[in-house]
């Protein structure tokens, strides 16, 4: 019963790793309407940031500035880039972010090689915690602190600031923003930053418990892909549902004795949502997408 | 040296796109180099040999140190005059998956009138390269794919393996866990890679562990797309096994060390598939288990040294066991056409399968068996330092000496060509 308890609780926390990259995800898809399929590109470079400057100021310090730097690569993106792309055929910004994920790809692999690269868990956070019979790492408890402090930071910023009222009518009606005489180019910049920082932010996080190599970035964009969907994009709190719906999925297959099928599980989770709900668990009516 | 067939991204769409876009790309540059052949064809002089191997995807980190390692072959080959006055030219191609593979090792044979192609870690492309060989009467060395099959059932008389085949990779680690009286009476805890490498794999731990009273506490299947242990992970501390095995392949055997080092779970880990390139990307602390390997750099023998320190100055990284293979492969196949002085497959197949002894730099020399043309040699079993004993990056672990020991054949740690069930053909 204790493992099965476990497995739960696991199951939840193991979700938490894709609801950094599925929020931004979704974020820059309900304000711009890019499907940024570049979005795990940057989760890559968070990782390769934390290599480079782990040396330098450490994991604590790599924790802050690799984001930071990540999220300023991606104010570049988006002034020079997707801000051409908001108002035309999404299959120009699917291409130009499959293309950018790829040029992304290629330049790791040519700058620090094809080869896996070693990163460690900070030794202060190495090892079990133990409370009673349950049993977890304790790295994962730190990650998951993290996790939900960005979540519940992202939460505020949008619900609760003129910040967020502006970027939620946008993501309604833009024309209508405008209008009002409100300039949503800021907006979307800012929204990029966030978006793509959480990705940077995610592979410092991931990177001591992963395998750090350039085609990371493949590795973690289908599933966020698989919860923004279930989740119904544009929906925050769908997102954030769907990404602990999957990993409890995951978990609780493994737990049934059938670990083989665990990521197969999360696909099929996706096609029954598909048939039911297209629109995703809580997905939001979206004019400008009607 | 791990064989993964198919991409790992399972979602349709991106990943599918991304295929047919790469193909076509690589049809252009197909095109593109079409002219490139004619201008040298006619310097007859030259000894050409392909080499095909991954170099993108799953396997393709692993690829790269075996294409390094073959250009540092025929740099040392040419600068000492060639094969016997003749230079060697190399044609290299990611081999991506087995169709493709297949229609490049057709076209380096047909066009480019290679002598031999050197190379491949998926055992599955193996198979597609070595049909072509068969079919076109040229050479194909194996330098890394080791499913049994190879050496049984797809066995072929075109087809050599420099790479050792799963049942020594399991004989080989098994001698050691035996030492360390893990099997007898113990139960472990298996996981395995969910694909054609891994199964094979487990099919011949399970017969060893068996074969030494040992039993299993749980077998596991992963699939090789998961990124994730923790789930796993928590049912070993359950099961609480004497020892944890890793039938994984590729990059999964880098986040499984990782992760079993954060959870800090107390049970001895080993496994039966292993390059160093992973112990290396799991690194100092995390690195832990005994596991088996073809070579390593830090072998202490003139020859591995020398190798060592020349690939280390050229491409500023120690060598890993891929880059091994694809080396002594090069030098096998350019001290065979020195021999015989004949570029000819069938030649050359004769001169091998005859038993000519191989310098591998080892402590014996090897050779390729007869009945289903799988090389003899010496293999080792590394086995992870504790942290505060690395100095660097690089020499995280301890190697046992050669396995077999000194007094012992080279073939006691291979399943015979009838257990192989090999039959060569004509």
């Amino acid at each position: 019963m204790t493992l099965f308890l476990q497995q739960l609780v696991n199951g939840l926390l193991d979700g938490v790793y894709y609801l950094l990259i599925a929020l931004g995800l979704s974020l820059i898809f309900s304000l711009g309407g890019i499907v940024n399929l570049a979005h795990g590109a940057f989760y890559a470079i968070g990782a390769y940031l934390l290599v480079v400057l782990g040396p330098h100021i450490g994991f604590g310090g790599s924790l802050v500035v690799a984001p930071v730097l990540v999220a300023l690569l991606g104010i570049v993106i988006e002034r020079l880039l997707f801000r051409r792309f908001y108002r035309s055929d999404p299959i120009l910004s699917l291409l130009l972010t499959f293309g950018l994920a790829m040029v992304a790809e290629q330049a790791l692999r040519m700058i620090f090689g094809a080869a896996p690269l070693s990163v460690s868990i900070p030794p202060a956070l190495k090892g079990p915690v133990v409370i009673g019979s349950f049993f977890y790492s304790w790295y994962r408890t730190v990650l998951l602190a993290v996790a939900v402090g960005c979540v519940a930071a992202l939460w505020f910023l949008l619900r609760r600031t003129a910040f967020g009222r502006i970027v939620r009518a946008g993501v309604q009606n833009p024309d209508m923003v405008g209008a009002l005489g409100i300039s949503l180019s800021p907006y979307m910049a800012a929204v990029a930053a966030i978006g793509i920082g959480l990705a940077g932010l995610a592979g410092v996080l991931l990177a001591p418990i992963y395998t750090v190599h350039p085609a990371m970035g493949q590795e973690i964009i289908t599933p966020a892909f698989v919860v923004c969907v279930i989740g119904g994009l544009g929906s925050f709190w769908g997102v954030v549902m769907a990404a602990l719906l999957v990993g409890l999925a995951k978990g609780m297959i493994t737990a049934f004795g059938y670990p083989q099928l665990s990521i197969a599980g999360i696909y099929l989770l996706m096609l029954l949502v598909l048939i039911f709900r297209p629109r995703g668990l809580f997905g939001e009516r979206i004019q400008r997408f009607e | 040296m791990h064989r993964h067939p198919l991409s790992q991204f399972p979602i349709a769409q991106p990943s599918r796109s991304r295929r047919s876009m790469l193909k076509g790309i690589g049809g252009m540059s197909g095109v593109a180099l079409a002219g490139v052949p004619l201008v040298s064809q006619g310097q007859s002089d030259e000894i050409v040999i392909g080499h095909l191997t991954p170099r993108t995807g799953f396997l393709g980190p692993l690829g790269e140190y075996g294409v390094m390692a073959a250009d540092l072959a025929v740099e040392q080959i040419n600068a000492g005059g060639g094969i016997n006055g003749r230079k060697v030219r190399l044609i290299k191609e990611d081999s991506v998956n087995p169709q493709t593979a297949s229609t490049k090792a057709e076209r380096m044979i047909e066009r480019d009138k290679v002598v031999a192609i050197v190379g491949e870690i998926s055992s599955a492309s193996c198979l597609t390269i070595a049909q072509v060989a068969q079919r076109l009467n040229n050479l194909f060395i194996n330098t890394g794919g080791n499913s049994d099959a190879l050496r049984g059932a797809n066995c072929n008389r075109h087809m050599f393996h420099v790479e050792s085949q799963n049942s020594m990779y399991v004989k080989t680690c098994g001698q050691a866990l035996l030492d360390q009286n893990l099997v007898k009476g113990k139960r472990w805890f298996s996981l395995t890679a969910d694909y054609a490498f891994g199964h094979d794999l487990l099919r011949v731990a399970k017969g060893f562990m068996q074969g030494n009273g040992g039993q299993f506490a749980a077998d596991k299947l992963v699939p090789t797309d998961a990124t994730d242990f923790s789930a796993l992970l928590l049912e070993i501390r359950n099961a609480k096994p004497d020892l944890v095995i890793s039938n994984l392949a590729g990059n999964q055997i880098t986040n499984f060390l990782k992760q079993y080092s954060e959870f800090g779970l107390p049970y001895p880990v080993a496994g039966f598939g292993f390059d160093t390139a992973l112990a290396w990307a799991a690194g100092k602390g995390s690195f832990g288990g005994t596991w088996p390997v073809v070579w390593h750099h830090l072998i202490d023998t003139p020859a591995s040294k020398k190798f060592v320190a020349e690939f280390t100055k050229k491409y500023g990284k120690p060598p890993e066991n891929q880059a091994w293979g694809d080396y002594v492969a090069m030098q096998a196949l350019a001290r065979s056409i020195g021999e015989i002085k004949s570029t000819e497959a069938p030649k050359l197949i004769q001169h091998m399968e005859k038993g000519a002894k191989f310098d591998l730099m080892k402590s014996r020399e090897g050779y390729f068996r007869a009945g289903d043309h799988q090389m003899m040699h010496e293999m080792f079993v590394v086995t992870a330092l504790p942290a505060d004993k690395v100095r660097n990056q690089w020499d995280i672990f301890t190697a046992s000496g050669p396995v077999p020991a000194a007094d012992k054949p080279l073939e006691s740690i291979s399943s015979s060509p009838e257990e192989n069930g090999c039959k060569l053909g004509a």
